[in-house]
């Protein structure tokens, strides 16, 4: 059945959402350096080989079929009636964009950002398993994750499904309101992250037989630091293009949108700085880059509704959250999560998804003067009905794909290779071949 | 204990949904997914309890 309109699109809100999509691949960029700094020398290339690797997976794979299921507001639709009310609950394109024209239009606009937020989603749980994750299991774990979790979700709150039609249908607000991706992207690339890090277990050394943590530091701050730059310039275009796209609004709005993400990602960055000088005496700076991080995941979800007083608050909030949890999720659930990866798209997300509900002012209809104010009850139904179906629908699926996989394919590598170093043990050569890697001073016995 | 906390996470969504599609007041419906979500948090603490325990072979 046909789905709901299709939105109207300028000839310039293309060309502009065009120029914001070509920016995503710097948060590629930004999150694969990210993840490379914050494990460890010995595994340097392989992180940076699995990011190249995992990004071709998802793109293929949502070539092939993934982008059939996500579809676009307005393109044919797979929908049941429940209730009196119609549910889309995945779309009904071709396999490998056999239905889409690419000339520019906005569902190949949106097909094409599709293969840019997929790479970024592929990223996410490659943080979480730094150090300990074959490459050949990451490849495969990312094409379940493009091919399944990530455009079935995408479909529900961006391509005109069940979760975007809260509003028409029930009333709720403007429905599920994700415009740059805080559940679409970030969460469900947070909750794979935990359960690749569950599936995996801790890295050798990383916990004492009492259960304390061991820190394993990361081997390089300025690709960290610098990785944060890059994503901020991605998260840019991946808020806009999709503020644009699957929020329909005017191109003008862009620059609120720019200003709300840079906001965000400061106040969260500072505030974790603050909070790790106030507790450790300096402040940390891989712990700054995943407040940095939580800010900018924060900031998608409401990018082109919240005042920008409002996103220094978000970020400050995503700074607390972000920079607490990282410490007692490694502390309090056993989660080894070098890149924190959970604490930064998992927890970021969630929040930045609420806060649409607190802060947002969301127009009722197209966006002319009379907008909803913030706080409103169906708005924030809405959006817990979606982060409901991100743990209660996303969490299980991503689990259980990963489960699947380790029974046929062993995820982890054995202990040996991780004692080598997963750039001996995997591609054969390091990424520093003038650097000696001295013993493994945190694994037990070696 | 993991399963039973993947199927409560399961439940709880039902929940979520059930409410949305069936209960036509507002309140209700509020009502209803708040509990639902409820019963994911329940679920997912079961699931974090199981993934406690197993991680020790591993240290």
């Amino acid at each position: 059945m046909p789905g709901p309109g299709v939105p109207i699109f300028s000839l310039a809100s293309s060309v502009l959402c065009l120029c914001f999509i070509c920016m995503v691949p710097l948060a590629w960029a930004g999150l694969a350096l990210m993840n490379t700094g914050l494990g460890r020398l010995r595994s340097a290339a392989h992180a940076m080989m699995s990011s190249l690797c995992v990004l071709s997976v998802a793109a293929l794979v949502y070539f092939f079929w993934g982008q059939s299921w996500q579809g676009f507001s307005g393109e044919s639709q797979r929908a049941i009636i429940m209730g009196g009310k119609s549910w889309s609950w995945l779309a009904n394109g071709s396999l490998f964009f056999r239905h889409l024209p690419l000339s520019g239009s906005p569902a190949s606009l949106a097909a094409l950002l599709g293969i840019a937020t997929v790479g970024v989603v592929a990223l996410i749980p490659l943080g979480s398993g730094a150090d300990r994750w074959r490459l050949l299991a990451a490849c495969i774990s990312a094409g379940l994750l493009a091919g399944f979790a990530f455009p079935i979700f995408a479909h529900w709150a961006w391509g005109g499904g069940w979760l975007a039609q809260l509003g028409a249908n029930y009333g709720l607000g403007r429905g599920f309101i994700d415009a740059g991706g805080s559940g679409a992207i970030a969460v469900v690339g947070g909750l794979a992250a935990l359960s690749v890090a569950w599936i995996l277990g801790p890295r050798q050394g990383k916990y004492t037989l009492d259960g304390m943590p061991a820190a394993i530091p990361g081997h390089n701050a300025i690709f960290v630091l610098f990785g944060c730059i890059l994503a901020l310039l991605g998260w840019w275009g991946l808020n806009s293009a999709g503020a644009l796209l699957y929020a329909g609004v005017p191109p003008g709005r862009v620059v609120l949108v720019i200003v709300n993400t840079t906001l965000a990602a400061a106040a969260a960055g500072i505030t974790a700085a603050i909070i790790t000088s106030v507790r450790f005496g300096r402040p940390d700076a891989s712990l700054t880059a995943n407040g940095w991080t939580g800010g900018l995941v924060a900031s998608s979800a409401g990018c082109a509704f919240v005042a920008p007083l409002a996103s220094v608050a978000i970020g400050v909030v995503a700074g607390i959250l972000v920079a607490l949890s990282v410490e007692w999720i490694e502390m309090h659930l056993s989660v080894d999560d070098p890149g924190g990866s959970v604490s930064s798209f998992a927890v970021g997300g969630i929040w930045g998804l609420l806060s649409v509900a607190i802060f947002a002012r969301v127009p009722t209809g197209a966006f002319e003067p009379g907008e909803m104010a913030a706080g409103h009850s169906g708005q924030w139904l809405a959006q817990f009905i979606g982060i409901a179906t991100l743990l209660g629908f996303v969490f299980p699926l991503v689990y259980g794909s990963n489960w699947l996989l380790n029974r046929f394919v062993p995820q982890r590598v054995p202990a040996e290779g991780e004692r080598q170093g997963l750039d001996l043990y995997e591609l054969g050569a390091g990424a520093y071949p003038e650097t000696v890697t001295h013993g493994d001073e945190f694994a037990r016995g070696s | 204990m993991k399963l039973l906390g993947f199927l409560l996470l399961l439940a709880g969504w039902a929940i979520v949904l059930t409410a949305a599609v069936l209960l036509p007041s507002a309140a209700a419906r509020s009502v209803f997914v708040l509990a639902g979500i409820a019963v994911e948090i329940l679920g997912f603490g079961l699931v974090i309890r199981a993934h406690l325990l197993a991680p020790r072979e591993l240290r």
